[in-house]
């Protein structure tokens, strides 16, 4: 039994079932950020004045992220295209494109991730902040037991809202250097995760599915551009129609990013 | 909604995108990324211009 309208339009709806389909499914998916978004506007609103973290992200990182995707939707529209005019060593090239500039982004996030992770604040017994980048924990260092040391390339200050705007004059002109603390002097420790305040919680929430629509349309990307041949021999228009609805979902993963770069990174 | 029409939604985000990096650089003193985003803002704009003539057949839905 063959499956009408996988080429032509249905008369009721004007699109072919697919395409519905993904429509359908991006509409869940504006549900799904839009509720994340506002998430992310209530927590920004109703935190202490001063506790709103101000440049902990690399912009640098961001636009570079930003240039990849915009670069990737591009691609996309040119495998397409490529589809549509019925040659398939373009799609293959363009669409090669395509992951190529999905992998690299997924690298940077990770790069970014790893970057926070490793980014500790220690809160010491005599009320002070020693807050940077590991460099090492002493081999007998136990946190519970109070025994060894740990060193930070980093800064200690008087008060924690010293370290939520980093774009602050005072914290641009700031002095890195090493810092080794005993774990008898240290209150409390925690990276940068997600655990580590509400706008952490967020940005690796927001990002990390993000990143994760990212994997998902770089699998079907790449199954396209694997295995595609077969169909595009039998069936290129439907094949074409497949493009089309992954470029949709790729286009709106990308639109995504065109939000959250400068609401956590610019802001 | 083809992906033409999507693809041309997306074009206009991404330049007010660059618009507003490069206000949000010329705000914080960077002048050199302000310049590097509007000149980014005028070459999507071109992009989208050549986009629209190449793809003048293809239909909106």
């Amino acid at each position: 039994m063959e499956i009408p309208y996988t080429i032509e339009t249905r008369p009721d709806t004007g699109l072919y079932n697919a395409k519905l389909g993904i429509w359908l499914f991006l509409a869940s998916e504006v549900m799904l950020f839009g509720g994340l978004f506002s998430a992310y506007v209530l927590l920004r609103v109703g935190a202490e004045h001063g506790m709103w973290p101000h440049g902990w992200l690399n912009v640098t990182l961001g636009t570079v992220n930003t240039l990849l995707l915009a670069l990737s939707a591009i691609t996309t529209l040119l495998a397409w295209a490529a589809c549509k005019v019925r040659d398939f060593t373009k799609f293959k090239i363009f669409h090669a494109c395509t992951i190529l500039l999905a992998l690299t982004f997924l690298g940077i996030k990770s790069y970014e991730y790893h970057d926070k992770l490793i980014h500790y604040e220690i809160k010491l017994n005599n009320g002070t902040f020693a807050d940077g980048h590991m460099v090492e924990e002493s081999k007998d260092f136990d946190l519970a037991k109070k025994t060894g040391t740990v060193t930070l390339h980093g800064r200690v200050v008087a008060d924690e809202k010293e370290l939520m705007d980093l774009r602050a004059p005072a914290a641009q002109s700031a002095k890195l250097d090493e810092v080794t603390v005993a774990a008898t002097d240290i209150k409390s420790m925690g990276n940068y995760g997600p655990r580590h305040n509400t706008f952490t919680a967020i940005y690796f929430t927001l990002t990390g599915l993000h990143a994760l629509h990212i994997l998902g349309g770089t699998i079907v990307i790449f199954y396209f551009w694997a295995f595609g041949g077969a169909m595009w021999k039998t069936d290129p228009e439907r094949f074409t129609n497949r493009i089309e609805v992954s470029g949709l979902f790729w286009h709106f993963v990308d639109l995504v990013w065109i939000f959250l770069f400068p609401v956590l990174y610019l802001t | 909604m083809s992906l033409k029409a999507f693809h041309l939604i997306f074009v206009t985000l991404l330049t007010a995108l660059s618009f507003g990096c490069a206000a949000w650089a010329f705000q914080s003193g960077s002048v050199l990324w302000g310049a590097t985003a509007v000149v980014a803002g005028i070459f999507v704009i071109v992009y989208g211009v050549y986009f629209l003539k190449k793809l003048k057949n293809v239909s909106y839905l």
